[in-house]
């Protein structure tokens, strides 16, 4: 309890702090413990999106509408796809299905 | 450990879990029974021997679950080959490899052209067609199907099965067979005699062990509306590399180990990926299955390494 208030005690600064670094990672989404991570992330169009997988396990980055496929990625092993239309991306790894995510791009 | 088999009292599908290698399986009265590989090894069992089941060989893994990958197949190899009576066919039940990669899916068949146990058939594990075509597993095990990756054959009087259910996969969803391939079984199976023993070969298992997990096929209850008239069938799996089994009437289910690495039992830990184990305990986790033939009824075994 003591450390929760501890947190939200701090200013404002460190939010904004925060929300840049978050910012400036949402064009790579790392592969952990069969998730991806941000599941759902926006990019502004002309980005290039990279996963990495950190999973022991290989997972695959694949469209649902046939945008983008990555090989069979293994430990540490990356992808990256360059978004330059806007729209809305949704995406599987074929070996574990229940893995989904979602890239929205949207217009510069 | 192998002499309470008695394939003429069992009524049900069992399976002895030995500290070894496989899978080797019977048919009595219908219905498959357990023998061990060590049994088949040191002395002559009731039967013929009908085909060994090998799944799961991930060559390309070289995680700390298991470095060698190859050593363990090698091994798996040798104590097949060490038998005395070896079965004419073998079925191997997908994830030949881990990536999907040429030089994989070449070492592996470098490595299984040493196994002294007749045909090789196989059916693809999503870890074979990442590419999501296929291309590596079609250009090496496509012909036996035409390249559709599904197919049947005979046997000694038993009709086998191959069936595909990893290349159609929905988002947050089990694996599939999808209609084309639905419609080509109920058409194989159409005409022919209830009394016909039955193996059906696919990767992924055909019951839910865990749906959170991918560890089922979604429209598998449609292929077994096909096969439940028949008065013997048997259904293997691979893909969580562990054995499961289930009877269900006539119907016998059973996932075989796999001979590069275990998974965690279901639902235990992130997913299902490469279980660690201590040294000295992997071998105890890794093998193959058996299956075979007394007096019309298949019996099957679990034979692990070590």
């Amino acid at each position: 309890m003591h450390r929760v208030t501890h947190f939200l005690a701090y200013p404002l600064a460190m939010f904004l702090f925060i929300g840049s670094v978050a910012a400036a990672d949402n064009s790579t989404i790392v592969i952990k413990k069969f998730m991806f991570n941000p599941m759902d992330v926006t990019v502004p169009a002309g980005t290039d999106v990279t996963w990495e997988n950190q999973d022991g396990e290989p997972h695959t980055v694949v469209s649902l509408t046939g945008d983008f496929r990555s090989q069979a990625l293994d430990e540490k092993d990356k992808f990256s796809h360059r978004f330059d239309q806007p729209g809305s991306y949704k995406y599987i790894c074929s070996i574990h299905p229940k893995m989904v995510g979602i890239i929205t791009v949207v217009a510069r | 450990m192998t002499d309470d088999f008695h394939p003429s009292r069992r009524g049900a599908l069992q399976c002895l879990a030995f500290g070894g290698a496989g899978t080797l399986f019977t048919l009595s009265s219908g219905i498959l029974t357990p023998i061990g590989l060590a049994q088949a090894a040191t002395e002559k069992p009731a039967g013929l021997p009908l085909f060994l089941q090998i799944s799961d060989t991930h060559i390309g893994f070289n995680k700390e679950a298991n470095p060698d990958v190859a050593g363990t197949l090698k091994e798996t190899i040798a104590l097949v080959n060490a038998m005395k009576m070896r079965p004419a066919l073998t079925i191997h039940t997908g994830d030949v490899t881990h990536l999907s990669r040429a030089a994989e899916f070449d070492l592996a068949s470098q490595l299984m052209s040493d196994l002294k146990a007749g045909e090789l058939h196989t059916v693809p594990g999503e870890h074979d067609v990442t590419d999501g075509t296929g291309t590596e597993y079609f250009a090496r095990f496509g012909k036996a199907s035409d390249n559709r990756g599904y197919y049947s054959f005979d046997h000694q009087g038993v009709h086998f099965i191959g069936l595909v259910n990893v290349m159609q996969f929905k988002p947050g969803g089990l694996g599939a067979f999808g209609a084309d391939q639905l419609a080509w079984l109920k058409d194989d199976l159409s005409g022919r005699s209830g009394s016909t023993p039955i193996v059906v070969f696919a990767h992924m298992p055909m019951w839910t062990i865990l749906e959170s997990w991918g560890w089922g096929t979604g429209d598998s209850e449609e292929a077994l509306t096909y096969l439940r008239r028949f008065g013997s069938v048997t259904i293997l799996n691979g893909h969580i590399h562990q054995i499961v089994q289930k009877v269900e009437g006539n119907i016998t289910f059973h996932t075989a180990r796999s001979t590069a690495y275990p998974q965690p039992e279901a639902g235990v830990g992130d997913g299902p990926g490469p279980l660690t184990v201590p040294a000295g305990q992997l071998k105890h986790m890794l093998g193959i299955t058996g299956i075979r033939l007394v007096r019309h009824h298949l019996s099957l075994s679990d034979t692990a390494l070590a």
